[in-house]
């Protein structure tokens, strides 16, 4: 039997607010345990939620993006269930009417192909603490730094028919919101969390099959093995006489597999009704209008205009876009150059396994994009080689300072003085009689890769500052001459 | 409708309430009593009428996005049932 | 000294005739005389009340004034008191030393009450006999066999029997208003928003607001002022500025034009009642005041979606209670679901849990729609009935209740019956209205009320048409045999 997968996504996305979505408290990752629980986080008995705008102007920020309908007159809703990370008893969230309305959102596929994916929603919320079980004698202990950290729960459509169109979708958002400045995108953290809903169902049927919810999978790798396993489940489950039945399951990366969660088995009824102590949110189309001008280009648009503007290929374009920092890196490196191409390569491959040996993202990138472009700029005048310039590049890395400085302090300008040069070629020459005589006397065929022997020996005489046009030209006429 | 022993019972568990085995027959009469009132309102035509949730119908005002809440916990915890190394202690959480 | 009213103390202290030191001392010893009859007292708060009269006290002598400067007054038990047991009335919290000020509290503190303690009440509000709180039931003063109403019972039982001036209350469905009725004071609901919640221990977020009692309206205004006002904390409250009430007082009622719905006076009033409503009437005409009949057709639809909204948000509301992070927890439990269900099983109280349950099923799947969202349209024809009414008068007049307080037990076989106690008050919550109740009279040596209504943030206008009517009568200033 062909079997078709179907994936549908929650993401949930930590808001980089400064404060939590109704206290006043913290929201720094990584505190002393409850250090950062108020009276509100608490749920202390009298407290009352008051909305913090900036998490509404986020959600907004993100709707704008996805070109979805904003929800005008959107609702905080209760969702009742009990549980020790939940303080008050329910989680303050949305439902009838959220922030975010239907959007869509596109997505790159391996083959070149863009597919576009349907966003259901995207709906504010408050995160909820978190449960240690280290054994405290038999006992859970509750943190609840996190309660109250405002959540932007997206919602796609299921439309996904991979696990590898699932990580390009959920890459794209991760580089949207990052764009959007509205989540730090740190998955370590917590702070884009992923719960994958995943059927599978024969080829040509129209219905969907029963899904499993996978919860809480932390990382782009473990998107794509917990789908992969959790469809393998399902299709030898089925293959085998076995029916998928409706339920949450957790990801085991260590085993590579999925097993049941037996907490969420029970039927829930979370008897949602809108929360009294809050009010409908009212966002009125002139804030809309002013929010969309504080939009920043977007990937889609990022990357024609890279291709457009500076003739780079879809390729480079789709890698230089992928995040903001290093599009804007790049930009900066290209205007200062004056080459987008050099630059494309440059913060591709030098720049890339810089950091991708340090191991740290480019906003920490010890040779800064101002140092990158002067050092361009002395490629493009000839200052130095393409060559030099790696031991250039490498010394700002070392934070040796500025190109211009570490050209000057280790003597790697370029010599462009054909007389300098000559006198280099003609005591290499000299000192290579006897190689001279067999050029002379070689074939044209022969004589190629014997000219390239000299060409390194000026090179290597000259400390490699000789310019290699110069020298190949003026080694030509004294070899033939 | 009215409520059997067993409805009592489910409703019980959603809200996390004990009941007393005794006390049950007596806890589903009182809420059939209740439901028998709740119910007049069936006959009440409501046909395009909106629901209205807050009497005011105001909207809702927003907070400025600023940290305004320091560490209390020693004096939160003062009050706490059960408490270790700064947690709140419960039964062990199996998931 | 227990005789003064809010404003006589206010001139006594200003004079010098005594300090708020002497009147906190006297009115504590009062306080622990009487109220072993009353129970209307969870917390008598003695050091709290002579360190605030002391600091009152030099306040005064530094220059300072102010009508509530060195004030004695109590809070009913589910404003959250720094420091001090907040209880709800319950087991669940009896343990609870609040650990911030509500809004409320704070806001009087710094006008400068002396807080003498909290007041009993029905458990988490829930109520209108003051039967069902943890710490036994209230006695009322006018006859000590009989409730007090509530569920503010403790705070009516307190003022009525002149162990203090003034104390707070909060009203779901009439808990301000009808123990006010039943204990011959007066006693203000305000317009939703009007005053903060924040602090203030939820029973039903839409419904409550917290108000003034006292015996004259004169002292409601007194009291409110202090109360009312924008709070950022409480989403729901209004940034609506607060007038001076005091300066509202005076007011003529010539051409008031009072509305009497007639649905105020039909089958299940007890007819003696009926009788000083009417009375109340004639003052208030004779007052310069016009009297029209007025309909609201739905007023009978209320009690059953009240028993479906506030029990749903109650629902929910007392969720946090769960033996985790503060309050009640039961004895070794065994298991998670163990910790809830006992806790909150042997915390709560047999209303509570009923209410609890009810607003449960309310909510659930399946059920939400009939009972919930039906409850809510019902709701929004109420308040068109009194959008409506308000077109042609500027108060409504009624009973405040359908009967007189009655035995302690008699209405515990079954809660319908108590519910529908609140069959005049509850209108007023589910459209958010300010109302008052004040004294009209005596049936059986039992008080009377009368309640007034008017529209949105118009609590001068009530406490105006009040204060006239107690210049020209004296039912407020009776008290009790052996108060």
């Amino acid at each position: 039997m062909q079997w078709e997968v179907v994936i549908g996504l929650e993401i949930h996305t930590q808001l980089a607010t400064q404060s939590k979505i109704f206290s006043g408290s913290a929201t720094t990752f990584g505190s002393e345990p409850n250090t950062q629980a108020s009276l509100i986080d608490l749920g202390m008995p009298g407290v009352l939620p008051v909305l913090n705008q900036e998490a509404v102007r986020m959600a907004c920020m993100f709707g704008l993006a996805i070109d979805a309908e904003i929800g005008q007159h959107n609702v905080f809703a209760r969702k009742n269930y009990f549980y020790p990370d939940l303080p008050k008893g329910y989680q303050i969230s949305q439902m009838e009417l959220p922030i975010v309305g239907k959007g869509h959102l596109d997505i790159a596929l391996e083959d070149g192909t863009v597919k576009r994916i349907g966003i259901t929603r995207a709906h504010l919320e408050e995160d909820a603490g978190k449960s240690l079980h280290e054994d405290f004698a038999g006992s859970s202990g509750i943190d609840l730094n996190r309660a109250g950290t405002p959540l932007l729960e997206i919602v796609s459509e299921p439309e996904m028919r991979s696990a590898k169109e699932a990580v390009a979708y959920v890459k794209a958002i991760h580089a949207l919101v990052r764009y959007l400045g509205i989540c730090d995108g740190n998955m370590a953290e917590g702070s884009l969390r992923c719960d994958c809903n995943v059927s599978i169902r024969p080829k040509g049927q129209v219905e969907f099959g029963t899904r499993c919810e996978i919860k809480n999978v932390n990382s782009f790798r473990f998107i794509e093995r917990a789908i992969n396993s959790e469809v393998q489940r399902q299709i030898e489950l089925i293959e085998d006489g076995g029916k998928v039945i409706q339920e949450t399951r957790l990801y085991d990366p260590n085993k590579d597999e999925t097993r049941s969660m037996r907490s969420k088995e029970e039927a829930n009824d979370y008897r949602y009704f809108p929360d009294p102590d809050l009010l409908p949110v009212v966002i009125e189309s002139a804030y809309l209008d002013d929010l969309r001008t504080t939009l920043p280009e977007l990937p889609p648009q990022k990357v024609e205009r890279f291709q457009s503007q500076y003739g780079l290929s879809a390729y480079d374009a789709n890698v230089l876009a992928s995040s903001r920092e290093q599009a804007e890196y790049f930009e900066k490196v290209a205007a200062i150059g004056g080459d987008a191409k050099l630059a494309a390569n440059w913060v591709m491959v030098e720049l890339g396994s810089l950091l991708n040996k340090l191991g740290v993202e480019i906003d920490q990138a010890p040779v800064t994009a101002e140092q990158l472009g002067g050092m361009l700029l002395r490629i493009r005048d000839n200052t130095i080689s393409g060559k030099i310039a790696k031991t250039v590049f490498e010394a700002m890395a070392a934070g040796e300072g500025d190109a211009d400085q570490i050209i000057e302090a280790r003597g790697l300008k370029q010599v462009t003085d054909s007389g300098a040069i000559e006198k280099v070629l003609d005591e290499m020459l000299a000192a290579n009689a006897e190689q001279v005589e067999q050029y002379r006397a070689a074939d044209e065929a022969k004589r190629g890769k014997m000219f390239g022997f000299f060409v390194g020996q000026a090179m290597k005489a000259s400390k490699g500052k000789a310019n290699p046009q110069q020298v190949n030209q003026l080694l030509k006429s004294k070899l033939e001459g | 409708m009215a409520l059997e022993r067993c409805d009592v019972e489910k409703i019980a568990h959603l809200a996390r309430l004990g009941l007393n085995e005794a006390d049950l027959p007596r806890t589903t009469d009182a809420l059939n009593s209740i439901l028998g009132l709740v119910d007049q309102m069936q006959a009440v035509d409501t046909d395009g009428i909106e629901p209205l949730a807050h009497p005011l119908e105001a909207s809702q005002r927003l907070r400025a996005d600023v940290v305004t809440e320091s560490n209390q916990r020693d004096r939160y915890q003062a009050i706490a049932p059960s408490t270790d190394s700064g947690l709140y202690l419960v039964p062990k959480v199996i998931e | 000294m227990h005789q003064l009213t809010l404003a006589e103390i206010a001139r006594g202290l200003a004079d010098k005739s005594f300090s708020a030191e002497e009147l906190t001392r006297a009115l504590l010893q009062r306080i622990h005389q009487l109220d072993p009859q009353l129970n209307s007292f969870i917390s008598v708060t003695d050091d709290l009340a002579i360190a605030q009269a002391q600091a009152a006290d030099a306040r005064r002598a530094a220059g300072e004034t102010g009508a509530l400067l060195g004030a004695p007054i109590a809070h009913k038990d589910l404003f959250c008191t720094l420091d001090v047991r907040t209880s709800c009335g319950s087991k669940m919290l009896d343990s609870f030393k609040a650990p911030y000020d509500a809004t409320v509290v704070a806001r009087l503190a710094a006008a400068g009450t002396v807080t003498l303690g909290k007041t009993n009440m029905d458990e988490f509000a829930m109520g209108s006999a003051n039967e069902s709180s943890h710490y036994g039931a209230v006695k009322n003063p006018w006859n000590l066999e009989h409730v007090p109403g509530g569920s503010s019972g403790g705070s009516a039982a307190a003022v009525a029997a002149r162990l203090l001036p003034a104390a707070t209350g909060t009203d779901t469905g009439g808990s301000i208003r009808q123990p006010a009725a039943l204990t011959s004071l007066t006693g203000l609901k305000p317009t939703y928003g009007r005053v903060s919640r924040w602090g203030m221990i939820a029973y039903a977020s839409s419904l409550d607001q917290g108000g003034p009692m006292a015996r004259t309206a004169e002292d409601c205004a007194l009291l409110l002022q202090g109360m009312a006002g924008f709070d950022p904390k409480d989403s729901t409250s209004i940034d609506e500025p607060v007038p001076d009430y005091s300066a509202s007082l005076n007011g003529s009622l010539q051409g008031l034009r009072i509305g009497l719905p007639k649905e105020y006076f039909g089958a299940g009033l007890d007819p003696r009642i009926a009788d000083l409503v009417q009375a109340s009437v004639k003052e208030l005409e004779k007052l310069g005041a016009v009297i029209k009949e007025i309909s609201l057709p739905n007023m009978q639809h209320a009690i059953p979606a009240y028993y479906v909204i506030a029990p749903a948000e109650a629902s929910s509301n007392l969720s946090r209670f769960d033996g985790v992070r503060f309050g009640y927890r039961c004895e070794n439990p065994k298991d998670l679901t163990d910790l809830y269900k006992r806790s909150r099983g042997e915390g709560f109280g047999s209303e509570v849990q009923r209410r609890i349950m009810v607003g449960t099923y309310a909510l659930s799947a399946g059920y939400y729609d009939a009972y919930y969202l039906k409850a809510q349209k019902i709701r929004r024809l109420i308040k068109n009935d009194f959008m409506a009414a308000f077109e042609g008068v500027d108060v409504i007049l009624g009973p405040t209740t359908p009967n007189l307080a009655w035995k302690i037990g008699a209405k515990n076989a079954d809660p319908v019956a108590a519910y529908l106690e609140d069959v005049y008050t509850i209108t007023a919550n589910l459209a958010g209205l300010p109302g008052l109740s004040m004294p009209a009279g005596f049936v059986d040596g039992l008080p009377v009320g009368v309640q007034l209504l008017a529209p949105y943030f118009q609590e001068g206008r009530l406490l105006n048409v009040a204060h006239q009517y107690q210049q020209v009568t004296d039912w407020h200033t009776r008290a009790p045999n052996g108060f």
